[in-house]
């Protein structure tokens, strides 16, 4: 019986520990996310577009698979409205203003991410 | 290696067990939050045959689970996703087993939270990308908690069932 207990205590050692830890890194970036610049469009690895975010603008991308989506920037919130992946989850997710924040769709490999001002200068050049 | 006929049954059975979980799953949308949460009920049936019939038996039941469900639910992408997903978690569950100093509880815990890095980390492959791994911290608290109520159910199955006289 002492056994089991002791494998208790253990389970929820590493349960506190392993929230702790995710708990801290979940702060962490929220703590250090800044309100971003741009919003980059990322197709298949490269970067197809960039828009700043003060700028109300609908755009639509199509992947070369034939598939498309909807980014709408509107109130300095970049979203995605439309899209004809099957799982939709690019759209159900909430639009994004902050730095380093995604909106993935897998099935068309698109990404768009909030950069800042300076990551996305250098960008441009690059 | 050899596996008595009694085995091969119990085995097919947990296997069909661990698929029909999988499509359970896939019906109750979770991801409307963050893309990727998962209940991992599937994993009951895993932890169940890792520790009643063992490691070598898990990972049977684990690779024709994957492989099945791409078939017949997935395609070639969520295949790799879920291989990811499996070979990490797996590996883990049955190391922490073997120190027998966690209980299912924490077994489950450590095999869900590496089922989430594992997709994560093809993510970031398939998406060229590594922005997606904020989204690690929030799927590994989910993680835990349904690791959690795995490991509970699945302490309560390895104590009630009896499979001793399938061996």
């Amino acid at each position: 019986m002492k056994h089991l207990e002791k494998k208790q205590r253990n389970d929820i050692i590493l349960v506190a520990a392993l929230l702790a830890a995710a708990g801290i890194a979940f702060g962490a970036i929220q703590l250090f996310k800044k309100s971003g610049g741009y919003a980059v469009v990322v197709q298949e690895g490269r970067e197809v577009a960039t828009y700043p975010l003060d700028e109300d603008v609908t755009v639509t991308f199509t992947s070369p698979a034939g598939g498309y989506n909807t980014l709408v920037i509107k109130d300095g919130k970049a979203d995605v409205t439309e899209a004809d992946c099957p799982d939709k989850l690019c759209v159900n997710q909430h639009s994004i203003s902050y730095n380093g924040e995604t909106i993935v769709c897998l099935p068309n490999k698109l990404v768009v991410k909030i950069v800042s001002e300076a990551e996305a200068d250098v960008d441009i050049i690059a | 290696m050899k596996i008595n006929p009694k085995s091969v049954a119990l085995l097919g059975i947990c296997s069909a067990l661990a698929m029909v979980l999988s499509y359970l799953e896939s019906l109750i949308p979770l991801s409307f939050a963050v893309p990727g949460i998962k209940l991992g009920l599937a994993n009951i049936a895993i932890v169940f045959v890792l520790y009643k019939l063992g490691a070598k038996e898990a990972v049977i039941v684990s690779l024709v689970r994957i492989v099945w469900v791409a078939i017949l639910f997935g395609n070639a992408l969520t295949l790799a996703y879920s291989a990811a997903g499996a070979v990490l978690s797996l590996t883990a569950m049955i190391l922490l087993k073997r120190t027998e100093r966690f209980s299912t509880v924490g077994v489950s815990v450590i095999g869900g939270i590496l089922h989430n890095t594992g997709q994560i980390l093809v993510a970031m492959l398939v998406m060229e990308t590594a922005q997606i791994v904020y989204y690690l911290p929030v799927l590994c608290i989910s993680g835990i908690a349904a690791g959690v109520a795995v490991g509970l159910v699945s302490a309560i199955l390895i104590k009630r069932v009896p499979v001793d006289k399938f061996k």
